[in-house]
């Protein structure tokens, strides 16, 4: 079992440039059923051994597609969004980094009440190894099958913790890289809310940053809700306020998203944090008891 | 990116939202020339990207020509201190010459546009208590901030200002003035694709006019390649010079006081998990740099640059995770960089993921002096060491 994608996954590939068919055939070489990429005008033509279309809803009609992954250049990247929600995508995942926010803020609303779930954007994506099933740009070879799910705003960050599982002989049921921009399609509690569901899933390690509120929410419903293991960390402990960490949501402002405020939330709620980002791994080998 | 004060007020003005009349001056001579054609008295503002300039004496009234002189002296060229700048201040270039209000009997207010991220929407904030630290009221007296969220399909609708100008208390006299000043903030937030657009404060004369008496806008960088006017506005003055040469080559990188480890991560989270884990192991990071999730070998060698510009580094932590980028096209990259720019200074590496053995290889038969590490904490130790040890 996974959360989001594996076996039943048909992923469709929204801009297919170098970026994306590079990426597109990393998916494939991985294991994931990729079905087609969408470039507007080049429909009906391959590349790579992909089928092209000119729409989304060409994708979904001909080849099945239930799932997007997006690698459209920002300035197309939320109408793209809204093209697979309006072609009944269930599930859409933008890699796409640097979408202005106005944008993103009508794609959001524009999501509302539909049954869509975007993951991202600004995100390496989701994987389920145990299922061989990639939709995203995240390194494949270092991930493994097993029960921990992992919840990250950050890449690499999160390839370091499940670098560290891995090394551990811990596998992950899946990995879901909910990116690192303001306003985001799935946010921590719904990534939580998913694994805490997932039969699966035995630990949950939730990986935040400074800026914003959504790991004092996910907390409150780890409280309210979580009897799995959580174990956690906040980067950015001593991130100075009022500065962009890198990430358009990585910034202290007024006071508020301290990586402290974040930790004391989550230890009150029953989460092990870590302060070390070098001790995730452990912590969640104690915490499953191995 | 951010702008100055003159700017913002142009951007309003063009919305239709009516600021004191003004004109900027780079000049003694220019600041005189704009006090004439506005008439006196006038304000003379000194425009630093920065607040509370006010209580650090970057404000002053100026009654006639000779004054105007003297203040715009003094000002132009002084180093401006306040709770905003950090202790080495700014330079002032640039003043705005502004017409004088009649403060008398009128009242302040605050007004902001921001995208709040928990409703995923702008929201239209406004407070009676004007002229004050927002963060400081929000922080006292949260039911003093008056917030409408608003719909992007729809706009900001002319009920939502209406329920804010009530709200503030205003006289039904003032109440569609400041609807219209409210509704062309909204325009001016919406055209610019601004990140924060705050007036404050928001002036209500005795007579009842309103005006936006002072104006800052910050714009969403992921959206000015469709605003180049608004990016022509960039004073360069006003940054960090380190921090400008890095965004030339696509590098992230901030500054942070006191540091003496320099680091270079590939991607933002990371990049912050490695300034903490240095503060764990009892060192101090120089500055935050993230070269991106596939830097290659000419990145690198710039980013170097960068971190070794700045003379508190005593030594470098390189800690990259290879996903896409390969450990052996790093460590070809990094034994360049030192190699063609002299680094002397201690540099311990640690990376993981692709080839990353054949990667540690090529950096061990280098010939040159680079301390491998295996895992973030012993990297993190081994940096803390040769930069000098625990502080």
């Amino acid at each position: 079992m996974s959360v989001l994608c594996g076996k039943d996954t048909r992923l469709v590939v929204q801009g297919m440039g170098k970026h994306g068919t590079f990426h597109a055939k990393g998916c494939r070489d991985y294991g994931t059923n990729v079905v087609g990429g969408v470039t507007p005008g080049k429909g009906g033509t391959t590349v790579e051994g992909f089928p092209l279309f000119d729409t989304v809803g060409e994708a979904v009609e001909k080849a099945g597609a239930n799932t997007s992954v997006i690698f459209v250049p920002p300035p197309g990247a939320a109408d793209a969004i809204m093209e697979a929600a309006d072609a009944g995508i269930p599930l859409i995942v933008c890699i796409t980094e640097g979408i202005p926010v106005l944008d993103m803020v009508k794609a959001a609303k524009y999501l509302a009440g539909k049954k869509t779930r975007l993951v991202g954007p600004n995100c390496p994506g989701i994987i389920s190894p145990g299922e061989r099933c990639k939709i995203g740009i995240m390194p494949g070879h270092i991930h493994m099958g097993g029960p921990v799910g992992v919840v990250s705003r950050s890449g690499t960050l999160t390839y370091e913790a499940v670098g560290q599982l891995t090394a551990l002989g811990i596998g992950q049921s899946s990995c879901l890289g909910i990116g690192g921009d303001p306003i985001i399609g799935t946010n921590h509690t719904d990534a939580l809310r998913l694994f805490n569901e997932d039969p699966a899933t035995e630990a949950i390690v939730m990986i935040g940053e400074i800026g914003g509120s959504a790991e004092e929410e996910a907390a409150e419903y780890v409280k309210a809700h979580v009897k799995k293991p959580v174990i956690g960390f906040i980067a950015g402990q001593t991130a100075p306020p009022g500065r962009r960490m890198g990430h358009a949501g990585a910034i202290i402002s007024g006071g508020k998203g301290t990586a402290d405020e974040k930790m004391k939330a989550m230890r009150d709620a029953g989460i092990r944090v870590v302060k070390s980002p070098a001790e995730i791994g452990q912590a969640v080998k104690e915490a499953l008891g191995r | 990116m951010k702008i100055h004060e003159y700017q913002g007020k142009a951007i309003l003005a063009s919305a239709g939202v009516p600021v004191p009349k003004g004109k900027v001056a780079f000049t003694v001579d220019e600041a005189v020339a704009a006090g004439k054609e506005l008439g006196f008295p006038v304000v003379v503002k000194a425009q630093i990207h920065a607040g509370g300039r006010g209580k650090g004496g970057g404000v002053k009234l100026a009654k006639s020509a000779e004054e105007c002189a003297q203040i715009a002296g003094k000002m132009l060229g002084m180093t401006l201190v306040t709770h905003q700048t950090g202790p080495e201040g700014r330079v002032v270039k640039r003043l705005l010459i502004e017409q004088g209000m009649d403060l008398d009997g009128a009242k302040e207010m605050y007004l902001a546009v921001l995208v709040d991220r928990a409703s995923g929407a702008p929201v239209f904030m406004a407070s009676a208590q004007g002229g004050m630290d927002i963060e400081e009221v929000a922080a006292k007296d949260p039911k003093a901030i008056l917030k409408e969220v608003i719909d992007p399909a729809v706009g900001f609708a002319a009920f939502q200002a209406r329920k804010l100008a009530f709200g503030l208390g205003l006289p039904a006299a003032v109440v569609p003035k400041a609807v219209a000043l409210m509704q062309g903030v909204y325009r001016a937030f919406e055209q610019v694709d601004a990140s924060l657009l705050e007036i404050n404060p928001f002036l209500i004369t005795k007579a009842g006019e309103v005006f936006a008496l002072d104006a800052k806008v910050n714009f969403d960088d992921n959206a000015l390649y469709r605003h180049p006017d608004c990016e022509a506005m960039r004073d360069l003055d006003e940054e960090s010079p380190l921090e400008v040469e890095a965004s030339k080559h696509s590098l992230n990188y901030i500054k942070l006081d006191g540091g003496n480890v320099g680091c270079m991560v590939n991607g933002a989270g990371l990049a912050m998990a490695t300034m903490d884990i240095i503060k764990l192991a009892g060192g101090s990071p120089a500055n935050f740099l993230d070269v991106g999730g596939g830097a290659n070998a000419d990145q690198i060698k710039n980013a170097f640059r960068i971190l070794l510009a700045d003379a508190d580094v005593k030594a470098v932590l390189i800690n990259i995770f290879g996903g896409i980028l390969r450990c052996d096209v790093l460590a070809e990259g990094v034994i360049a960089a030192v190699k063609e720019l002299h680094v002397n200074v201690p540099v311990v590496v640690r990376m993981k993921g692709n080839n990353e053995d054949q990667g540690k290889e090529m950096l061990n038969g280098s010939g040159l002096a680079f301390t491998t590490a295996d895992d973030m904490m012993e990297a993190a130790q081994k940096v803390v060491a040769v930069a000098g040890g625990a502080r």
